[in-house]
């Protein structure tokens, strides 16, 4: 496998003009000749079916929603950065790249993540039209708040529901080319296989999840929007149906996948209330500029919180990171809470850590709290049944987003010719940590804005004619599909699908966490390996393929959790370094900070796959031609 | 377990839209921790374990925002609390020994899929007909070129929050989407961006609305005191208007 990122030539601000003036073109008349398939309808996925549709494309996108709109980026709460510098506070393009650089640790790709902070501008300008009501000052121009891993205030928001705005202006614009036939939309359709003729892809396979029918879909490009696969560690921040199937079948057929163990656990989170918690909700960090975070300074301390007094409270954040305190970065505060429960200091000796407005309130009142924060607040009080005015709040890290993804390109094509990955999907811009609101800036970026020249790009030499789906490739795809669906109902054992799920995300929770070490690692990957021997004998998937089926659906992507758990595990134990949200406790400096290796891991790991268990690790190196490597602080 | 209520779920069942439904009891002992759907996981991983169908029931983020979740419990969309979806919905709101009825979401628009699960894509096919502004991605002026006074952003946010849940359909007697449709058409008659097409887009969205069943509006309010995202009437006070202009417009001046 070889890994070619078809950097354009030229200076880091150049590089995208190059190639946008040397691109291979398609004549509008014949781009409807062309067919190509978008699987997921997020904020990717969305951006990219509607605007290729708007060229004439014919579109084909798939959701295994009821609709567009129930995407998960829908959930995104802050906000999206853009470098358009309306607060005069000395904003560019370079500070937004340089910014997403640092924050990522130095370890992504310099001249795609130019071409994001170069795009983002546009973003803004194209969700304004589009009549996204972000939020605005008096004067009716566009407000910015600041966020984390910038000295600017460069965010876009509306209210804490940026990412639902910005879906819901991106499914308009799809919504428009529906009615205009450029696109058509499978709903309730979920990707099951890549079929690729030729080594390009042709096609996917995809079941009908209200029917179980197995259907055949060609086309002369497949892009991959499906998100990330934070859902292997069972609770996360994700929605329940947020999986990684879709890119770990396209990674079998020959898709490298690049960093897996790049995974960031996000510190402000609710606590799991007991067995059956389904998932993780995400508090705004926000929250951490008038809130303290603590923990008591003996063990085993069951006392109420309020009955702890102030001497006998341990400030962790405050103590370890002054200049930063309770603001420290996402991996730094995570990793300090689970090193507090772990010694036994967590609120009420369990896995949680105090988050307290105590001081804030005696400081500035409650009114001035529940102005700035009230909506959490009610937020949290509904779901603990806790109030976080009289007595401080629960919070626990959980896992959030994934870094890594499937290797693409300059032109965001996966090694797979004719495959291309948007989205969190991909690997490409966020390094080893993802900066607050860069999620919704890179989606949006992918889909309006540079997809639509890569894909000309490749279509250009490609033939318009299909490769048909009674071609025998399909046919074979199909069958095997239906295989696998049928030896996951026979298995017909004890345990259930959501069970596994727990164990294996137990598994790599201890072992494959916020602080990683070589003999944890290892004995993550044989669990990992025992229990997915242990599924395939002992899983209980009821029902048949015949019907509305949601434990099979649920069996599939747990399935393939399964196998991608180990090549999560296997990463982090092969990059032997911390950097970013990955912490190796062997390489630490002497005051427990991330310590990088630049020597050695200035590269991205891209995974080759085998078999089950069997990979090839290739590396991408990462020459820094524009940006000097430091070493990041926060004390 | 100590601290755990006791209830009694009388759960719809339907095998799909052209079979006769029912309720089943299910006895449960629960956290009051639990969520409500965290509730029907549990219930449907035992009937997993002794080998009988789960009950079909949606649901996504969990959080509140993506509407796909939607069971009307005790009589009411989203169940007994105001402005929040069924996810967020928590079992410390019931009391112990309590009977609790669980059914989906009903109105004509709004086949029965299997159970607890209906088809709510006529709300997509009204978007569909005009629920966009349209412009191409590029070539669009600068973001801060049109000044938008805070209050008016501010009001179009207040009808952008919608969900799409369909809880306003759910909760009317007539199955009106009169919310659903008004929250848009407000919102993009409010911003300048959607001024353009104002006309055409509320004609041909409340045209749409018309053909695919839903019931028309009889200023009950059901649909406010419903709605998760507490989205106001006075949104289809407005719709009304739009709708009036835009047909006297379009019968008095022709162009």
């Amino acid at each position: 496998m070889k890994l070619d990122a078809k950097i354009p030539e030229g200076n880091l601000s150049e590089k995208w003009t190059n190639y946008k003036s040397n691109m291979k073109l398609i004549n509008p008349t014949n781009k409807r000749k062309y067919s190509i398939i978008v699987v997921g309808t997020g904020l990717a996925g969305a951006s990219a079916a509607a605007t290729l549709g708007e060229l004439g494309y014919n579109v084909k996108a798939f959701t295994y929603h009821d609709s567009a709109r129930r995407a998960h980026s829908i959930a995104a709460q802050g906000g999206i950065n853009a470098a358009k510098n309306y607060q005069n506070d000395g904003d560019s393009v370079y500070r937004l790249f340089y910014d997403t650089i640092k924050g990522g640790d130095f370890r992504a790709r310099e001249s795609n993540v130019y071409r994001l902070a170069e795009v983002s501008n546009n973003i803004i300008d194209q969700c304004v039209a589009q009549g996204v009501p972000f939020a605005r000052d008096y004067g009716g121009v566009l407000d910015n708040r600041s966020f984390g891993g910038a000295q600017v205030s460069r965010t876009f928001y509306a209210r804490g529901q940026t990412g639902q705005q910005l879906l819901l202006g991106a499914v308009s614009a799809l919504n428009r080319q529906i009615a205009k036939k450029t696109v058509t939309l499978y709903n309730q359709r979920e990707m099951l296989d890549l079929v690729v003729v030729d080594g390009k892809a042709a096609g996917i396979i995809v079941r009908n999840l209200l029917t179980g029918e197995i259907e055949r879909h060609n086309a002369n490009a497949v892009i991959l929007a499906t998100g990330g696969y934070a859902n292997v560690f069972f609770l996360s921040t994700n929605a329940m149906n947020c999986n990684a199937t879709a890119i770990w079948r396209a990674h079998k057929k020959g898709a490298a996948f690049a960093n897996p163990c790049y995974t960031q656990i996000h510190p402000t989170c609710l606590p799991k209330h007991g067995e059956g918690q389904s998932k993780l909700t995400l508090m705004s960090e926000s929250l951490r500029n008038d809130g303290r975070i603590w923990v008591s300074k003996s063990k085993k301390d069951l006392r109420e919180p309020w009955n702890i007094p102030e001497d006998e409270r341990d400030y962790y954040l405050e103590r370890k990171y002054p200049s930063y305190g309770n603001l420290a970065p996402r991996d730094i505060s995570s990793r300090s809470a689970k090193e507090a429960y772990d010694d036994g200091r967590g609120a009420k000796g369990g896995e949680a850590v105090y988050l307290d407005f105590r001081d804030s309130i005696n400081r500035l009142g409650a009114k001035v709290i529940e102005e700035r924060y009230g909506n959490l607040m009610d937020m949290y009080q509904t779901i603990t049944g806790e109030n976080p005015y009289k007595s401080p709040m629960k919070i626990y890290p959980a896992p959030h987003y994934a870094m890594g993804g499937l290797w693409v390109d300059y032109e965001l094509m996966s090694t797979i010719p004719g495959m291309f990955v948007l989205g969190e999907a991909n690997f490409s811009d966020h390094g080893a940590n993802r900066l607050g609101a860069s999620a919704l800036m890179q989606g949006l970026a992918d889909g309006y804005f540079v997809i639509p020249y890569t894909l000309s790009n490749y279509l250009a030499s490609e033939k318009p004619a299909l490769v048909d789906t009674n071609d025998k490739q399909f046919a074979e795809e199909e069958s095997k599909t239906r295989e696998y669906i049928d030896k996951l109902l026979s298995v017909n054992g004890k345990q259930t699908v959501d069970e596994f799920h727990k164990k294996l995300g137990r598994i790599l929770w201890d072992y494959v966490g916020m602080a990683r070490n070589e003999a944890g690692l290892k004995k993550g990957i044989s669990l990992i390996r025992e229990m997915r021997e242990e599924f395939w004998k002992d899983v209980k998937v009821v029902g048949k393929n015949e019907d509305i089926n949601q434990t099979l659906e649920r069996a599939g992507r747990v399935a393939d959790y399964f196998e991608f758990a180990e090549l999560l595990a296997l990463d982090a134990l092969n990059r032997n370094e911390s950097c970013g949200s990955h912490f190796r406790e062997e390489y630490q400096t002497e005051e427990g900070e991330a310590k990088r290796d630049d020597e050695h891991y200035a590269h991205v790991a891209a995974w080759e796959f085998h078999d089950v268990g069997k990979w090839t690790r290739h590396q991408e190196e990462l020459n820094y031609e524009y940006v000097k490597l430091a070493t990041r602080s926060y004390k | 377990m100590s601290g755990n209520i006791n209830v009694l779920l009388k759960i719809w069942h339907q095998k799909n839209a052209n079979t006769k439904g029912g309720f089943v009891d299910y006895k449960v002992n629960v956290s009051p921790d639990s969520s409500f759907l965290e509730m029907l996981d549990e219930i449907n991983n035992d009937l997993e374990r002794k080998g009988e169908d789960p009950i079909v029931f949606e649901s996504d983020c969990r959080e509140g925002i993506c509407g796909t979740c939607g069971l009307v419990i005790n009589g009411e969309p989203h169940g007994p609390l105001r402005k929040i979806a069924t996810c967020q919905l928590h079992m410390r709101n019931f009391k112990d020994g309590e009977t609790i009825w669980v059914e989906p979401f009903r109105a004509k628009a709004f086949p029965v899929i299997k159970d607890l699960m209906v088809d709510r894509t006529a709300l997509d096919k009204i978007l569909q007909a005009g629920g966009y502004v349209s412009v191409n991605t590029g070539g669009v002026p600068d973001a801060n070129a049109i000044p938008i006074s805070k209050d008016l952003s501010s009001e179009a946010f207040d009808a952008a929050a919608c969900i799409g849940c369909g809880a306003c359909v759910a909760s009317c007697k007539n199955a009106s989407a009169m919310l659903f449709v008004s929250a848009k058409v407000s919102q993009l008659a409010l911003l300048p961006q959607g001024h353009p097409e104002r006309s055409k887009r509320v004609q041909a969205m409340v045209m749409v609305m018309d053909e695919l069943g839903f019931g028309s509006c009889t200023n009950t309010y059901a649909c406010e005191a419903e709605c998760p995202k507490g989205i106001s009437i006075t949104n289809i006070a407005r719709l009304n208007r739009e709708f009036f202009n835009a047909k006297f417009k379009s019968s008095v001046l022709e162009y």
